[in-house]
């Protein structure tokens, strides 16, 4: 059978390790839900769930807006503007994690272009400090995330009949009427796809983080590498990795009901 | 599609480059900083320089990550492209409500995130001793592209008629050669997507990398992480810079090779739709 070999390395050292991942969550050190326990007594953990979740959801809002309008302009142009902003969105999509996040650091950082300006111009007397900190990890992750909501987002408008809106225009609508009354509820799918995607990735963010927030905010996944790497406490890591893994899932099975997972995943490229 | 020429569809126009240019023009400037002629991060004034390069491409340590990165990606695309095919052709055949269910679990190593996935092959790798070596590295990205080809094999075999191969076999070609001759010509196209992404995906994978290479094994962006958080050598710059031009050459020749076949595509979806 040609499935066999493909699904057998799979099984054999992905599937089963990630289970064993999972089920060191109640058995390390010892038997039990210690812990999970954790999660109601050590305020630390609490506070970088918290952090996750909001990073996470100023992320996906700006990651969707901006995805929208750049969605919206590519479906109403034609031809040569509309390939070049698709090429755009394509190579940002490609362009490593590493290589956005150092751009970053070199733009915003204390002695960076943006400062440079800002001070230059008068416009601030000190730096600003705009990375190692909320605002720093913020902007690398809605860098790195409007592509994703572009590209559902983009299916989704393609596919809209464009009759519809001539017909509210000339029943007496007005522009923006016919957008917030036909438009937007046309492409709530889209929008619904496009935010799960981006949340959901960004949930088990790691790079940018790691690099923007300098160790200052603190989400699961550069906490969980904390716990194996330094710490080894493969309990923790385990059991904040299944809480990870159990919402990604979960908001999956929400997103298929909305739209082919395949296809989101085949849009990429 | 209707044209519009009012203030708003502009200014919608407008924020939609003022988007993607805050999604291309940052990271651009790897580019000036690469060619600064001081020996720290800076932007040139005045004169550039290509110092940074020079020192990138002699220097044994960033030489033999580059030659690491290439050879790792190169023999993960093509385990994961031989794979994803045949497991894709495999899917297809017997297409029932279990051949789903299976397609769901490959799918896994591209829905879980990376630093789950990094944990895994972590622990098992130091269990089979393949921590820090180029084999343990191969099969792990290997097993992260596998996904991917999956993907874009499939979408090219959605298009192919089914029929075609039960004549090869019928006409009296053996299963092998109607693989060969009639199946593989035909989805060229996604075999060929399928083995460029995973390229790229190896080639700058970082997370899985961070935790299972160490000493022996130092990738090109296991290397950049170290650069970028000591944040003072311009050479980082460089390979930056380097690194998305392999990436973006990768794309290109995607590009290239599929074109035509898009445009075909796309018509015939809006067609659908």
């Amino acid at each position: 059978m040609l499935v066999v070999p493909l699904f057998g390395l799979i099984i054999a050292l992905y599937a089963w390790p990630v289970i064993n991942i999972l089920w060191l969550g109640v058995s390390d050190p010892e038997l039990g839900i210690q812990n999970y326990k954790l999660l109601f007594t050590k305020s630390s953990l609490v506070k970088i769930l918290w952090t996750t979740i909001r990073v996470c959801l100023i992320t996906t809002l700006f990651s969707v807006v901006i995805g929208y309008l750049i969605a919206y302009a590519m479906v109403h142009l034609v031809g040569r503007e509309r390939n070049w902003m698709l090429t755009l969105v394509l190579i940002s999509f490609w362009v490593s994690v590493l290589v956005r996040a150092f751009s970053w650091l070199t733009l915003l950082g204390r002695n960076g272009l943006v400062n440079a300006a800002l001070v230059g111009s008068g416009l601030v007397e000190e730096p600003i400090s705009m990375i190692r900190n909320e605002f720093g990890v913020l902007i690398g992750m809605v860098h790195y995330m409007v592509p994703y909501a572009v590209l559902p987002l983009f299916a989704n408008m393609q596919g809209i009949d464009h009759r519809v809106m001539d017909a509210s225009r000339s029943l007496g609508a007005g522009p923006l009427l016919t957008f917030l009354r036909i438009y937007l509820p046309l492409t709530k799918p889209g929008v619904i796809a496009a935010s799960l995607l981006v949340f959901i990735i960004s949930l088990g963010f790691y790079v940018t983080p790691a690099l923007l927030g300098g160790g200052r905010v603190l989400m699961v996944a550069e906490y969980v590498s904390v716990q194996i790497l330094i710490t080894v406490q493969w309990g923790v890591a385990a059991m904040l990795a299944t809480l990870l893994l159990s919402g990604v899932l979960a908001l999956l099975y929400i997103m298929s009901r909305f739209m082919n997972i395949g296809e989101v995943f085949g849009a990429r490229g | 599609m209707t044209k519009k020429k009012s203030i708003g569809w502009n200014f919608i126009r407008g924020f939609a480059w003022a988007g993607l240019a805050f999604l291309v023009l940052p990271t651009l400037i790897a580019v000036p900083v690469s060619l600064t002629p001081k020996r720290y991060l800076s932007m040139p004034t005045g004169d550039v320089s290509l110092r940074h390069y020079i020192n990138l491409f002699s220097s044994t340590e960033w030489m033999s990550s580059i030659g690491q990165s290439t050879i790792i990606a190169g023999f993960s695309a093509l385990i994961a492209t031989v794979l994803g095919t045949l497991c894709a052709i495999g899917l297809w055949r017997i297409s029932s409500r279990a051949s789903e269910v299976i397609r769901g679990i490959l799918l896994l190593p591209l829905i879980i995130p990376p630093i789950i996935s990094a944990m895994a092959f972590y622990r098992i790798w130091v269990k089979l001793g393949l921590i820090d070596s180029y084999l343990g590295m191969i099969i792990a990205h290997a097993i992260l592209a596998a996904p991917m080809v999956l993907i874009t094999v499939s979408a090219s075999l959605a298009n192919f008629d089914l029929r075609l191969e039960q004549a090869s076999c019928n006409l009296g070609a053996s299963i092998g050669t109607t693989l060969r001759r009639v199946v593989l010509p035909s989805i060229k196209p996604g075999i060929w997507a399928g083995a460029i992404f995973a390229f790229i995906l190896s080639w700058d994978e970082i997370v899985v990398a961070l935790f299972i290479a160490k000493f022996r094994i130092m990738t090109l962006p296991r290397r950049m992480w170290d650069g970028i958080r000591e944040n003072t050598d311009p050479t980082v710059a460089a390979s930056a810079v380097v690194l998305v031009l392999v990436t973006i050459s990768a794309l290109t020749i995607y590009t290239i090779m599929t074109n035509h076949i898009r445009i075909h595509e796309s018509s015939e979806r809006e067609e659908n739709s």
